[in-house]
């Protein structure tokens, strides 16, 4: 899912690049409003870890891979807002080791941290909301949006190829492939992050962002009120 | 953060990195989605060379060693590190100058108050 450089031109690679930086930088406004200090390195664990997991290419078809994006895990751990500097920083840290292209980092990021990310919270929400409200609903919601966002990251892809694709691809073949492709992925993608959100939510539910509201989390002596704020 | 929040971020890095070393190295090699279906649509020649094709981590391997698990596993582990150490710095520095707007904020529209109450 990592654009490299030359697939896009650079005139639509700018427009990405500069809707992409006003929603980052919103995002860590929102960020840096919801999480406390303490949080920082919980976010920054999001990140590392969907770093690693990012690694795992796992095989979908002959001859072909997926990898996690992990847009809709880092949002259920720790909120929409914060996924996208989570994935922002995965996709900065990711250029040294030469994946992705520089002039393609504001599409990747877009595509996997505000599509992804937040539009795959969204629709994690949706799901959540028709669900009893356990442990298990979380971890299935969070892995049938994380299917989802897979979709969208590539429908959008399909979208910014239309509009700025350095090559004439028609419009139908592309979207078919990119989906097609990319609802096996997803399903891996769905699997991991309901694992992986499941296994949070047993050690730690308390740190599930996504569970926020869910009298799940197991007893415990209360927190001192009004300290801050 | 709480001593026990401690130890999980200890142990998901822990996670975390046991991954990337010891696990990435036996990843799927294929191309991925978008690199697969660029090769069937035939527009994978108009991806250009990364511009930090020299990096000395370029290809997630590390240059200069010779075992390509090894080079994998070790590009995998400082990967992880340096995005840990990224995100927790920036996080926690944006959250603390969140902090100190929202004080700011707070003080001033104290000595507003005052002034309101006492004018």
């Amino acid at each position: 899912m990592h654009i490299p450089d030359g697939f896009i031109n650079a005139a639509t690679s700018a427009g990405a690049g500069a809707f992409t930086a006003g929603g980052l930088w919103y995002s860590v406004r929102r960020a840096a409003e919801t999480l406390h200090e303490r949080q920082a390195p919980l976010a920054g664990l999001v990140a590392a870890f969907i770093f690693a997991v990012q690694m795992l290419n796992f095989p979908v078809a002959a001859g072909t891979s997926g990898h996690l994006i992990g847009g809709v895990l880092a949002a259920v751990l720790v909120g929409p807002y914060a996924a996208v500097v989570c994935l922002a920083v995965v996709l900065g840290v990711q250029a040294l080791f030469a994946d992705g292209g520089l002039t393609a980092l504001g599409l990747n990021v877009l595509n996997m941290g505000l599509v992804a990310g937040i539009g795959g919270y969204l629709v994690f929400a949706g799901i959540k909301r028709v669900l009893p409200k356990t442990a298990a609903s979380v971890s299935l919601a969070a892995g049938l949006a994380a299917g989802i966002s897979v979709v969208l990251a590539s429908a959008a892809f399909t979208f910014e190829y239309v509009i700025g694709g350095t090559a004439d691809i028609p419009l139908g073949a592309l979207l078919g492939a990119m989906v097609g492709v990319h609802v096996l992925i997803g399903v891996g993608e769905g699997v991991i992050t309901a694992m992986t959100v499941g296994a949070v939510l047993r050690v730690r539910p308390d740190l599930v962002h996504g569970a926020r509201g869910l009298t799940l989390v197991r007893a415990e002596p209360a927190p001192v009120a009004g300290g801050q704020s | 953060m709480r001593r026990e929040a401690r130890y999980f971020v200890i142990g998901g890095l822990l996670v975390a990195a046991g991954l990337a070393m010891f696990v990435s190295p036996f990843a799927s090699g294929s191309p991925d989605g978008l690199e697969r279906v660029s090769i069937d649509q035939r527009f994978d020649g108009t991806a250009a060379g990364h511009a930090l094709e020299g990096s000395p981590v370029a290809g997630y391997g590390v240059r200069g060693v010779g075992n390509d698990r090894v080079s994998a596993g070790l590009a995998g582990l400082v990967g992880t590190l340096v995005t840990f150490g990224v995100g927790s710095i920036l996080f926690g520095a944006v959250v603390r100058a969140n902090a100190r707007r929202s004080a700011g904020g707070r003080r001033a529209a104290a000595a507003e108050a005052g002034v309101a109450e006492s004018g």
